[in-house]
């Protein structure tokens, strides 16, 4: 591997919208502009964007705390208030970090809330998570938006009339309420077709795993493309740039037949193909992703780049249906998804991206994915005869990341798929 | 020159070599528990493996006598069996030594004096024991190594002393048995063999009045044929014995499998996992299997293979090793036997208590309690085997279940009370139609399989 990489011209991009995200936010107070805090699955940061407000994502702020090495020191305050070893570690690094004085990523304070939009998609903990919060800044209102679980496998109108209601009647009053502006549902419509483009770029992007060798990694690289979708610009004219220049990028390493960019450099053998569910770890971001590129390991799609909205099955927001694209973009994310309907897609991605294995990443605090992993694993194993793996580690919490177990487990997945190419 | 083609398992609490022919059967097995580092554990196995092999070899030489004239194969185990003795003699006189050093720097003044002297007399009663257990009991059968021998022996004479004096006989025997197991001591098998067949010379032409002394030999219809004939016998195997002696046993590949595999110094493509390995013994020995479990030292695995052994999903305990053979060891000595009594004392069991702790710590002061309230030991036991047992059926349906033929393998398999609770509990759980699978040699499965992949590898 080449060791010298220059910086894409998107992730220059990246990075810049980011910090003037995070610049923004931190003279939030003397601008006068209000903060919401929402969760990223089923983040309707348009409606946001449309009042004129910020968004702050508590598990963005717990993965970057995560990868700055202060999470084990956030979950262990946490933990002296009174929060159990068993509760997601993502809601103990945000607590942990909002009694230090809430200080974010880039060493500035991350202003306190105005509004919570607790719209959650498959976890249940969100509104515990919420709970939480609320004893922490008791004046502020929340806003609840219930997505409906697709337990019957679709989404029904009578579920989309459903959440438009909970929209009309109680997010949006609320929105107007804290901002202060009046629901404008131009504004609206013109975030819904930035997005709609976004999404998809989206998918011609993590389209490309298609090609061998694959150009990009669609887990370890894709949480980086993400970003600014599940990080505050969904609807955004700098998201539609940041898109179309991470696109052109990705089709020009197309073009050159060359494969993912790693931390060491290009990758330049690719042997095993591999679809992987459930979120990175990310204390150990970089050490868990060179087990897999030392291996010469390429995850060519992943559901926790779908956490933040589901782009294969077709689903695309419709700017002219302001109101029940939103409402359908919640309920189509991934861990709101029933368990057949992730086994039907992640079938999809290890068929249509001709992948050589499957692995699961085992989340020891996260229940919304972990629930059914092994029932998912189990299926895709019988139906499509691809062999699977399994492994477990933490999303925070750096105690329960044990290199040399996921090393061990690693090698002999890996091991395993060599020994089924050779027969 | 025939092709030989070894396997080398580093596991977590033993390491185990295997060397197998062209035709991938076994020919030569070693297996220690030293805890030095893995270069000396590999070697003191792989050694092991290959005198094995050779007597593997004279077997095969003689088959055809084996076969015809029974006093043939009880000539050749015995003389197996001392040489067996001859390396735990060399071994017990180099820990007499290491009593002598470890009381001159642990104890000082009179009681210096009597510990030395209570050690000395422990060696000499237990040395002439073990040394009778080697010639006329089937001890060198039994695969136990040299510290279970040993402390079996030193506990039960430390017993019978004042038990004043019981903490600085265990502070001598810890102290001095480690650094004994743990060195390489390489052994001439030509000169030990010949030793042996001395050894044996003597045993026979005095058999008469070993026979006065001990009533149980009379009945040995082998040894009674090799009373009048040993001489014969003898004089024709003795030049096969030199022959094997002198044999090269070509390794032409070798394959290092288990937790230690990466310090192996072998080509990378020398190094397998232990998943692959112990499923492709198991497959190679038991062609049907589709369900592996695995209980090692410190961990458990459950493999599920498709036709050809090859590993499709696997499964193995992630941050609690409870339930492991090490979890075994705590318990037998939370119970002060050895690792060998546990199983058969579970199996005295009239009632099964349940145990509710899978932490190892836990278990241990849980078993404590329900001794303090009288519960049986045999009972305690039973309950924690059945305990054990449940945490694989665990694994297992996680893995996706039990599917036919089920292979268990792995140093616990070698428990009979593991044993009877898996298949009670597969039977229980997945039909009476399911075949399980144990094999004596289940511990090897790795190295078995390791030494199956060197041969492939060798090939291509």
């Amino acid at each position: 591997m080449s060791k010298d990489i220059a910086k894409e011209k998107s992730m220059i991009i990246q990075k810049e919208m980011i910090s003037r995200l995070f610049k923004d936010l931190s003279t939030a107070k003397e601008t006068g502009k209000k903060v919401v805090y929402t969760f990223v699955p089923g983040n309707i940061s348009e409606l946001i964007l449309s009042f004129g407000m910020l968004p702050v994502y508590p598990e963005i702020n717990a993965l970057q705390s995560g990868m700055r090495k202060k999470s084990a020191d956030f979950i262990r305050d946490a933990e002296k208030i009174g929060h159990s070893e068993d509760v997601c570690t993502y809601v103990k690094c945000d607590v942990g970090m909002m009694i230090n004085g809430n200080i974010g990523p880039n060493g500035e304070k991350i202003p306190e809330p105005d509004l919570f939009l607790l719209s959650y998609t498959g976890c249940f903990t969100f509104m515990k998570w919420f709970e939480t919060l609320k004893r922490l800044y008791p004046d502020v209102p929340v806003a609840l938006l219930h997505t409906p679980y697709q337990e019957n496998h679709k989404v029904t109108p009578e579920m989309t009339a459903y959440m438009v209601k909970q929209l009309k009647e109680e997010v949006i009053p609320k929105m107007e309420k804290v901002s202060g502006n009046k629901y404008d549902e131009e504004k609206l419509k013109a975030c819904l077709r930035n997005s709609s483009k976004v999404e998809d770029y989206i998918m011609k992007i993590f389209d490309t795993t298609k090609n061998v060798p694959s150009p990009i990694d669609a887990y370890f690289a894709g949480v980086y493309y993400i970003g600014p979708i599940n990080n505050g610009f969904r609807g955004s004219d700098e998201a539609v740039n940041y898109y179309h220049e991470l696109y052109n990028e990705i089709l020009e390493r197309v073009n050159l037949g060359l494969g993912p960019i790693t931390p060491e450099g290009v990758m330049e053998k690719e042997r095993f193909r591999l679809v992987v569910e459930g979120p990175p770890n990310w204390t150990h971001f970089r050490e868990f992703w060179k087990l897999f590129y030392d291996m010469g390991a390429v995850i060519v799609a992943s559901s926790y780049t779908k956490v933040g909205g589901v782009y294969d099955m077709g689903f695309r927001v419709n700017p002219e249906k302001p109101l029940e694209s939103l409402a359908e973009y919640c309920m189509n994310c991934y861990t709101n998804l029933n368990l057949e309907q992730r086994v039907e897609l992640l079938s999809k991605c290890i068929t249509d991206y001709k992948a050589d294995g499957f692995l699961v990443n085992s989340i020891k605090s996260c229940n919304s994915f972990s629930a059914g992993q092994l029932m998912i694993m189990q299926q895709l194993e019988r139906q499509l005869e691809i062999p699977v793996g399994f492994i477990e580690s933490d999303l925070v919490d750096p105690r329960y990341f044990s290199y040399s177990n996921i090393k061990n487990r690693l090698e002999s997945f890996f091991q395993m798929l060599d020994q089924r190419k050779m027969y | 020159m025939k092709k030989y083609f070894l396997g080398i398992d580093l596991g977590s609490t033993t390491s185990k070599a295997v060397i197998v022919n062209e035709k991938d059967e076994i020919i030569g097995r070693g297996i220690t528990n030293t805890r030095a580092n893995y270069t000396v554990a590999t070697e003191i196995a792989r050694l092991e493996a290959i005198y094995n092999a050779r007597f593997s070899l004279l077997k095969l030489k003689l088959e055809d006598e084996i076969q015809s004239k029974p006093e043939y194969k009880k000539y050749i185990e015995d003389v197996e069996s001392v040489f067996q003795y001859l390396q735990f003699k060399k071994r017990l006189d180099r820990l007499n030594v290491q009593f002598k050093d470890t009381i001159a720097t642990t104890f000082e003044n009179e009681l210096r004096d009597i510990v030395a002297k209570h050690v000395e007399n422990i060696v000499k009663t237990i040395g002439p024991i073990i040394h009778d257990d080697f010639l006329y009991g089937n001890l060198g059968s039994k695969n136990q190594f040299f510290r279970d021998i040993v402390s079996e022996h030193f506990n039960k004479e430390i017993g019978k002393l004042d038990k004043a004096l019981f903490e600085p006989l265990m502070l001598v025997y810890d102290k001095s048995i480690t650094s004994v197991e743990n060195e390489l001591t390489e052994f001439n098998f030509k000169e030990l063999v010949f030793q042996a067949l001395e050894i044996l010379h003597d045993k026979y032409q005095n058999l008469e009045e070993t026979i006065a002394e001990n009533q149980s030999i009379e009945f040995d219809t082998e040894m009674n044929l090799l009373k009048g004939n040993f001489k014969n016998v003898h004089d024709s195997i003795k030049e096969h014995i030199m022959f094997v002696a002198n044999m090269d046993i070509h390794i032409a590949n070798m394959v290092g499998t288990g937790y230690g595999r990466a310090l192996l110094p072998f080509p990378e493509k020398c190094i397998k996992s232990e998943i692959l390995c112990h499923a492709f013994g198991a497959h190679a020995v038991f062609p049907n299997t589709k369900t592996v479990l695995d209980i090692g030292g410190q961990d458990t695995k459950a493999i599920q293979v498709d036709s050809h052994g090859l590993v499709t999903s696997f499964h193995m305990n992630d941050r609690c090793a409870a339930g492991c053979g090490r979890y075994l060891g705590y318990i037998a000595d939370e119970f002060s036997i050895s690792l060998n009594e546990l199983g058969p004392l579970a199996l005295e069991a009239k009632s099964e208590v349940n145990i509710c702790s899978t932490c190892t710590v836990f278990a241990a002061a849980e078993i404590r309690e329900l001794l303090n309230v009288g519960q049986k030991r045999s009972d305690i036991l039973a309950g924690l085997h059945r305990a054990i047992v449940m945490r694989a059926m665990s694994l297992l349906a996680r893995s996706g279940g039990v599917r036919n033929e089920f292979t268990f393998t792995g140093g616990v398999a070698r428990n009979q009370a593991v044993l009877k609770y898996v298949s009670e509990l597969v039977h229980k759980n997945y039909g009476d139609d399911i075949i399980i699978n144990i094999h004596p040699d289940s511990i090897f499965m790795g190295a078995l399989g390791g030494a199956m992949f060197a041969r492939r590898s060798h090939v291509e």
